[in-house]
């Protein structure tokens, strides 16, 4: 007899006559010894309030699926209806249809790789290859390398496997090649050998940042040297706004280390749930196997509206539309960051993606101040959840894909707001008073100071991992 | 019964409170009652008009729900509801205000101050910050006077990290209370009806029972009834009963306590809208007790009803 209510949370797992601590201490015992490292953070129960509609949230990641056609999706899904309704809800084939791969190989070659169609297979979202790699390769404690600040939503997937993840710090050039280099040593000499390096090295999500040329070079050739895989997540590559777009890691090592995860998710829709990878054949077997267990096989209805829309002929010029749009509500981004945030505070300019990276003075915690800023109904990512480490306490994400350009505006002057009086209250307590006036336009930030970031002590929060 | 099971909101507790409401709800109505759970926000009068309860159960956890802000309100439509009043609630919400009602009757609570923000922009407080943390010794825990599950809480071990922890804290409410860091034992005592249930010790895996411990089924270990001395658990009842009287709550709440190593209780602070979650204090203390989830749902609403 109870009545619905739109925003109600998850059902509680007792019933009326059962008894809460008998039940809670029975699922305990049944519990994986790897739920323990999945546990549900303070952030994400912060987060469970920017669902609610009067909250401006640039703490999504979602892209903005409102500008696709609706007469486009109608007449594609038609299409497949008319002529292949049967296939369309049928299972297929664990690495995906072979159309939808030949349509892979045309999208890699918009980026200019060349991949064979037998090289690829089709995943539920780019996310799955992150899990299916996992899979095939972390044993509990093995050791994962990653960007430091890494992809958020890794973060549950690393941990999901008990993988040991160890950060690498980044700077305007993407990952930091002789950092690895140096981690990769020290983790020789204390007999822990990495399983893979995981890299989003265009257009970094968190950080915004791309990896240069010669960093990508030496990377494949650190990899190769060692024998290491590299997960190159590559959702952004498409979604460049401006600069020269540079080669894929998978196209400098000629795929036989470098796996290459791609997505529909920024470039299409989300809402597909279809991705891709392109991997050396014995990986592609055990991921193959790996999908088999997960979920028999990707989504045979989406491969199908993928392929007739890529036929269409219509995605080029949508993803022009996609680009301009995003390209302006980053340069609305950016400026209000310029005219509402203090000096103290430096961020990204990313060339292209979804978000852009900031980095307050390191006595503000940004989780704490998601709290506030949640009271006056904006919020962002706090940087903490792109690292496992503890670090990313003073940073925050701030995404821009999302949001329309009137939402940035008084989302940005908000947070800038809560952040200058937070300087100011710290000027006061530290009786350093803090005076400075807004700065008039973007302060010339050294790019290696806004993404590296200082080690900070465990504080009293309980580290987590997402 | 019609009942109407207030939850949700806009507190930082939200998730928390979405989980004891639903559980409160799915428990009541399985007794039979007519429940309607309600996502409290802007329309929360038309919604309680339509359906009319006999009675509210509040499940509304953090601010609006625990500071006595939707009792008030629910006085005013006179609709009976669970739990303690308006005043008692904000006594109890605002950490600073109930400590120094413990003092004054001679219930042990660690030493405290309390820094408001404005004493601090205003009126240099800032001066005498060093030698206020200073007179309570280090460590120092720095927390919002008006949070609930342990949201801001830091542990100043040096001076240096005083404005830090104070930055944090200010991010959940304008006044912030520095108190002296007591180690020991979480002991939680749930009064129900003026009576204590058996003493609940909470042992987090980390070093912390913060947020993420409270929540997470297998983050901490519950021992119920704890471990400790007939004697101790006989004084932590004793207090809580004390504590219970003294703030005038009604209905149910939890009184978390420290057993620091010399064998001496420390009441910290009084819960007026205790969790009903999987891995709540209350609902585990009842059971201790003999009582299950779907009595003590049942109890609340008799005891809201004045039986």
């Amino acid at each position: 007899m109870i009545s619905e209510d739109g925003g109600r949370g998850p059902r509680g797992t007792t019933g009326g006559g059962s008894s809460p601590s008998r039940d809670l201490e029975r699922y305990a015992k049944l519990f994986a010894s790897r739920t323990r490292v999945m546990t549900s953070s303070a952030m994400r129960d912060l987060m469970a309030i920017t669902e609610r509609p009067e909250v401006i949230s640039l703490a999504g990641g979602l892209p903005d699926t409102s500008t696709f056609p609706a007469e486009t999706l109608a007449a594609v899904m038609a299409g497949v209806a008319a002529e292949n309704s049967a296939r369309a809800l049928q299972y297929g084939p664990t690495d995906g249809m072979q159309a939808t791969r030949e349509t892979i190989a045309r999208v890699m070659a918009a980026e200019g790789a060349e991949v064979h169609p037998g090289e690829i297979i089709v995943t539920t979202g780019g996310q799955q290859v992150i899990d299916l790699l996992c899979k095939a390769l972390i044993d509990p404690g093995d050791v994962i390398v990653a960007e430091g600040p890494t992809y958020p939503g890794a973060v549950p997937t690393f941990s999901s496997y008990q993988a040991d993840v160890v950060q690498i710090g980044m700077d305007a050039d993407g990952m930091l090649i002789d950092e690895l280099e140096e981690t990769l040593e020290r983790l020789e000499r204390e007999g822990r050998r990495p399983k893979f390096i995981y890299t989003v090295p265009t257009i970094q999500n968190p950080a915004g940042v791309t990896m240069s040329l010669p960093r990508r070079r030496r990377l494949v050739e650190v990899a190769r040297e060692r024998e290491l895989i590299v997960l190159e997540d590559n959702p952004y590559g498409l979604l460049r706004y401006e600069g020269a777009p540079l080669p894929t890691l998978h196209e400098l090592d000629g795929g036989q280390f470098v796996v290459y995860a791609g997505t529909f998710s920024k470039i299409l829709s989300p809402g597909l749930r279809l991705g891709w990878a392109s991997a050396p054949r014995p990986v592609l077997e055990k991921l193959n196997l790996g999908a088999q267990a997960a979920d028999l096989c990707p989504s045979s209805f989406t491969q199908m509206f993928v392929t007739a829309y890529f036929q269409t002929g219509h995605w080029e010029r949508y993803m022009d539309e996609l680009r301009d749009l995003y390209r302006s509500r980053r340069d609305v981004m950016l400026d209000s960051l310029a005219a509402h945030f203090p000096p103290e505070a430096t961020w990204t300019r990313p060339q292209g993606g979804l978000f852009v990276w900031a980095t307050l003075p390191d006595f503000l915690d940004t989780t704490d101040l998601l709290a506030l800023a949640l009271s006056r109904n904006v919020a962002f990512v706090p940087g903490r959840a792109a690292y496992l480490d503890g670090r990313g306490g003073s940073a925050m994400r701030l995404n821009f894909s999302g949001s329309t350009e009137e939402d940035i505006r008084e989302g940005i002057r908000r947070i800038g707001e809560l952040v200058r009086e937070q300087v100011e209250l710290y000027g006061t307590l530290t009786g350093r008073p803090a005076t400075s006036p807004p700065p008039a336009q973007v302060p010339a930030t050294d790019l290696a100071d806004v993404v590296a970031l200082p080690r900070r002590d465990r504080d009293t929060r309980r580290q987590d991992a997402t | 019964m019609r009942v109407a099971v207030l939850m949700g909101g806009r507190s930082l507790e939200r998730q928390v409170s979405l989980k004891s409401g639903s559980r409160v709800a799915e428990a009541l109505a399985h007794a039979g009652h007519e429940v309607t759970g309600i996502d409290v926000g802007h329309d929360l009068v038309a919604r309680l008009r339509a359906c009319d309860p006999q009675i509210a159960f509040i499940a509304l956890h953090g601010r609006d729900g625990e500071d006595g802000t939707v009792q008030e309100l629910l006085d005013a439509l006179g609709v009976p509801y669970t739990g303690s009043g308006p005043a008692a609630c904000a006594m109890s919400w605002d950490k600073a205000l109930a400590k120094h009602h413990l003092r004054s009757a001679g219930i042990p609570t660690p030493d405290a101050r309390v820094f408001s923000e404005t004493a601090l922009k205003e009126l240099g407080a800032a001066d005498a910050l060093a030698d206020v943390a200073q007179s309570l010794s280090f460590p120092v825990v720095v927390k919002p006077t008006a949070q609930g599950s342990a949201l801001g809480i830091r542990i100043a071990k040096q001076p240096s990290e005083v404005p830090g922890a104070l930055i944090a804290a200010f991010s959940y409410g304008d006044r912030v209370l520095l108190e002296r860091h007591v180690a020991g034992r979480d002991l939680a005592v749930s009064v129900l009806g003026g009576e204590a249930l058996p003493v609940v010790e909470a042992t987090p895996e980390g070093d912390v029972y913060d947020f993420e411990a409270r929540y997470t089924i297998g983050a901490s270990t519950f021992r119920c009834p704890a471990d400790i001395p007939e004697a101790t658990a006989i004084e932590a009842q004793r207090l809580a009963v004390a504590v219970f009287e003294l703030l005038q709550l009604e209905g149910c709440a939890r009184i978390d306590l420290l057993l620091d190593e010399a064998g001496d209780l420390w009441v910290l602070e009084a819960n007026a809208v205790p969790g009903f979650t999987d891995t709540s204090l209350l609902p585990q203390a009842a059971e201790a007790a003999g009582i299950s989830f779907a009595q003590l749902c049942e109890r609340m609403l008799e005891l809201a009803q004045g039986a």
